[in-house]
C-alpha cells in the first residue's frame, strides 16, 4: 500500500470520529502552544538581558576606591579616595590588554538654567569615558582635549537634563550653573533610554574631571589627586578576568597592602551580574520548556490512549484487511498514519495558536518576546515525533493480531 | 502456473494445537486434498471436525504444524506474516458468513479495498470495482452502505470484493448462513454462475441443500478428510 493510500484511509477512519481526533489533538495543540509560547517569552527575556548587557558594556570593569569592609564599618565602595590619578596612569602604562582608562569622580548638584532647575548626578570624567559607556555626542563638539588640561567650566548634557532644562530652546553655548558654577554647554549626548536595571541612563551632566576637582569637590574636602572610580575598558572580554586580577595585583602594590590585609578598593566586573542573571533566566526558560514538555507527553499518551481504544473497536476491520491481504506492515502504518495525523494536524494548529498567543502576550503581557522560526519548526517537528512515538505502539498491536482471531472477534 | 498446476494440493496435512500436552487437539489429522483449476468444491463438517481449521491453511490464514500445502504452486510453510499476506492477496478472495463489510463504506469503497494493498493506480480502482458489481448484479447500488442493502446484496457485496483480484481461489465459509431461502438460492446460483466462467470455488458449509450446488463434495471429520459425501455417515 502506497503512503498516498495510507493516508487517505487514515483521513477517512479520522473523520468517522471526527469529534473524538479532533479531543485527541487538543492535547498536542496545547502542549506545541505551550511550548512556543513559553520558549517565545523566555527567549525575549534573554535577548532583553543580551541587550542590557552591551548597555553596560561587557567589556568594562569599573574599580571604586574605599574598602567594600574597612574593620567592622563597611563603608560602600567609592566612600573614601583612595584611589589616585597615579592609579589610572600606571593601570595604562603596565596592563598592555586594557584599552581605555578613565578615572572619575561624581556629585550630586542642583543645574540651574534660567528659571529652570533640575537635581542630576554630575561625573568629573575623562576623554576615555565616552568610549568606555559607550556615549555619543548627539550635537555640539563635546569635550575637547583641551578642555580637559586647561580646566575649562565646559559641560555635556544628557538628553534628560537638556529636556527638562532647556525644553524647546537650543541649549549649545548656553550657561547653566552646577550648585553656583556657571558651565558653558558644548554638547547634548545621544539618548541611550531606560537602562537594563530600569533607570534613566539619560539623566547625566559630565563636566571635565579637573573642572570638577577645582570647581565642584572643593568643599567636600577630597585630598588633591584622588578619584572616587576607576574604568577600565579592555579589548578583547576573554581578557576581562585576567585583567581584573592584575589590576588587584598592581593596585596593591601601589598602595603597599600587606599580604592578606584587607583592600581599599574595589574591582567591579558588570560581566559576573550578568552572567548571574542570564544564568537565572536560562534556568527560567529551561522550566517553562520542560512544564510545556510535559504538556505534550500528557497529550501524546492521550493519542495512545485514544489508538489503543480504535484498535480494539476495529479488530474485525483489521482482521478483515489482512484477510483481503493487508501485511502486518500495512496494518502498522495505517494505526501509525493515524496517530501521526492527529498529532501532526494538532501541531499545526497548535502552532498557529501558539504564535497567535506569543504575539499576544507580547502586545498585552508587554512581556519581550522572541519569535524564533528554529523553535517553531522544532515545535512542529515535536508533534510528529509526539504521533511517532506515541503511535507505535497501539499500531503495532494491531499489527501483530492474528488474523483468524481477530475475524471472529465479536462486538 | 500452466493449467495443470493444482490450484490446492494438500500432502499428509496436520495441524496440532497444543502439542504435547494434556489438551492436544489433532484439528487436521493427515489431510490429502487436491482441487484443481476450475473445480466447485464443498467441504462439509459438524462443527469441531475441522472444517474450519483446513480453511484456515487453505485460506493462508495459518501455517500447517506438518505435511505439505501447496497454494496455486507456492509451498506456504517457509512463508512469514507478510509473505501470506501477499499469497491472500494474490490468490484468494475470501466470502465470509457474516459478509464483514465496512460499515462506514460505501458498496463501491468496500470492494476497491484491496486493490489499495495491491497497489493497483488509483484511476483504475472504480473501474474495476464498478465491473465487478455489475457482475453480481449490483451495478445501481455502487454507492449505497452496507447498512443501506439486504442480506443478499451484501453478500453479493462482499463476493465483488473476493473478485476484485481475480484470486486463483474464492474460498467462501457459510456463505448463506446469515441468509434466508431464498437469498440463499440467490447467492448459490451467483456462485454456479462464476463456476461457469472458470471459477475455483471452495465452499465450506454444514448445510447438504448448499453443498449440493458444488460439483464435488468431501467431508471432514474428526481432522480427516473423506472424499464424496458418504463420508458424512452417521452425521449426515
Amino acid at each position: 500500500m502506497t503512503w498516498n493510500d495510507t493516508l487517505r484511509t487514515a483521513v477517512f477512519a479520522l473523520r468517522g470520529n471526527w469529534m473524538r481526533s479532533t479531543l485527541t489533538s487538543l492535547g498536542v495543540i496545547i502542549g506545541i502552544a505551550a511550548v512556543i509560547v513559553m520558549v517565545s517569552v523566555g527567549q525575549g527575556t534573554q535577548a532583553e538581558i543580551d541587550k542590557m548587557v552591551s548597555g553596560l558594556g561587557a567589556n568594562r570593569l569599573d574599580i571604586s576606591s574605599g574598602a567594600p569592609n574597612t574593620g567592622g564599618i563597611r563603608g560602600g565602595a567609592g566612600s573614601q579616595s583612595t584611589l589616585t590619578d597615579g592609579d589610572a596612569i600606571a593601570i595604562r602604562e603596565q596592563i598592555a590588554e586594557v584599552q581605555y582608562v578613565a578615572a572619575g569622580n561624581r556629585g550630586n548638584a542642583q543645574i540651574v538654567y534660567a528659571e529652570n532647575n533640575w537635581s542630576s548626578n554630575w561625573q568629573g570624567v575623562q576623554p576615555d569615558f565616552f568610549e568606555i559607556n559607550g556615549w555619543k555626542i548627539d550635537a555640539g563638539s563635546g569635550l575637547e582635549p583641551g578642555d580637559y588640561t586647561s580646566a575649562a567650566k565646559v559641560v555635556v548634557i544628557g538628553e534628560t537634563i537638556r529636556r527638562e532644562l532647556f525644553g524647546e530652546e537650543d541649549p549649545l553655548g548656553q550657561s547653566l550653573r552646577i550648585g553656583k558654577v556657571p558651565f558653558r554647554v558644548v554638547g547634548v549626548l545621544a539618548s541611550k533610554g531606560q537602562g537594563g536595571f530600569g533607570q534613566d541612563q539619560d539623566d547625566v551632566i559630565m563636566v571635565p574631571l579637573e573642572t570638577a576637582r577645582r570647581r565642584l569637590t572643593g568643599a567636600s574636602g577630597a585630598p588633591p589627586g584622588t578619584v572616587r572610580q576607576i574604568s577600565l575598558g579592555v579589548t578583547r572580554s576573554e581578557d576581562l578576568s585576567f585583567v581584573q586580577e592584575e589590576v588587584e595585583a598592581l593596585l596593591r602594590e601601589r598602595h603597599k597592602i600587606a599580604a592578606g590585609a584587607e583592600d581599599d578598593f574595589s574591582v567591579r566586573n558588570i560581566s559576573e551580574i550578568v552572567a548571574t542573571r542570564t544564568q537565572t533566566t536560562r534556568i527560567m526558560s529551561l522550566l517553562l520548556g520542560a512544564v510545556a514538555g510535559i504538556s505534550l507527553i500528557v497529550g501524546g499518551i492521550g493519542i495512545m490512549n485514544i489508538m489503543l481504544v480504535s484498535v480494539t473497536e476495529r479488530i474485525r476491520e483489521i482482521g478483515l484487511r489482512m484477510a483481503v491481504g493487508a501485511g502486518p506492515r500495512d496494518i502498522q502504518r495505517q494505526f501509525l498514519a493515524e496517530a501521526m495525523l492527529i498529532s501532526f494536524g494538532g501541531g499545526i494548529i497548535g502552532t498557529l495558536l501558539g504564535i497567535a498567543g506569543a504575539l499576544l502576550a507580547g502586545k498585552l503581557g508587554s512581556l519581550p518576546v522572541l519569535l524564533d522560526w528554529q523553535v517553531v519548526a522544532l515545535a512542529a517537528g515535536c508533534s510528529v515525533a509526539t504521533g511517532l512515538f506515541f503511535g507505535f505502539y497501539p499500531a503495532r498491536k494491531a499489527a501483530q493480531l492474528d488474523p483468524i482471531e481477530a475475524l471472529r472477534h465479536q462486538g | 502456473m500452466t493449467d495443470a498446476t493444482p490450484i490446492i494440493q494438500t500432502e499428509s496435512l496436520r495441524k496440532v494445537y497444543s502439542p504435547g500436552s494434556q489438551a492436544e487437539v489433532k484439528a487436521l489429522d493427515g489431510v490429502n486434498l487436491r482441487i484443481d483449476r476450475g473445480e466447485f468444491v464443498a467441504i462439509m463438517g459438524a462443527s469441531g471436525s475441522g472444517k474450519s481449521t483446513l480453511m484456515n491453511v487453505i485460506g493462508c490464514l495459518d501455517r500447517p504444524t506438518g505435511g505439505r500445502y501447496l497454494c496455486d504452486g507456492v509451498d506456504v510453510a517457509s512463508l512469514d506474516a507478510e509473505s501470506l499476506a501477499r499469497l491472500r492477496l494474490e490468490k484468494i478472495g475470501f466470502v465470509f458468513q457474516g459478509f464483514n463489510l465496512l460499515s462506514r463504506m460505501d458498496a463501491l469503497h468496500n470492494v476497491m479495498m484491496p486493490l489499495g494493498y495491491a497497489g493497483t493506480p488509483l484511476a483504475e480502482r472504480a473501474d474495476r470495482a464498478r465491473a465487478a458489481l455489475e457482475a453480481v448484479g449490483l451495478g445501481d447500488r455502487t454507492h449505497h452502505r452496507p447498512g443501506e442493502m439486504s442480506g443478499g446484496q451484501q453478500q453479493r457485496v462482499s463476493i465483488a470484493r473476493a473478485l476484485i483480484n481475480q484470486p486463483a481461489l474464492v474460498l467462501a465459509d457459510e456463505p448463506t448462513g446469515a441468509l434466508d431461502t431464498r437469498t440463499s438460492e440467490e447467492v448459490m446460483k451467483l456462485f454456479e454462475k462464476l463456476k461457469a466462467q472458470g471459477q475455483t470455488i471452495v465452499l465450506i458449509t454444514h448445510e447438504a441443500d448448499v453443498a449440493h450446488h458444488a460439483d464435488r463434495i468431501c467431508v471432514m471429520r474428526d481432522g480427516k478428510l473423506y472424499e464424496g459425501e458418504h463420508g458424512l455417515g452417521a452425521a449426515a
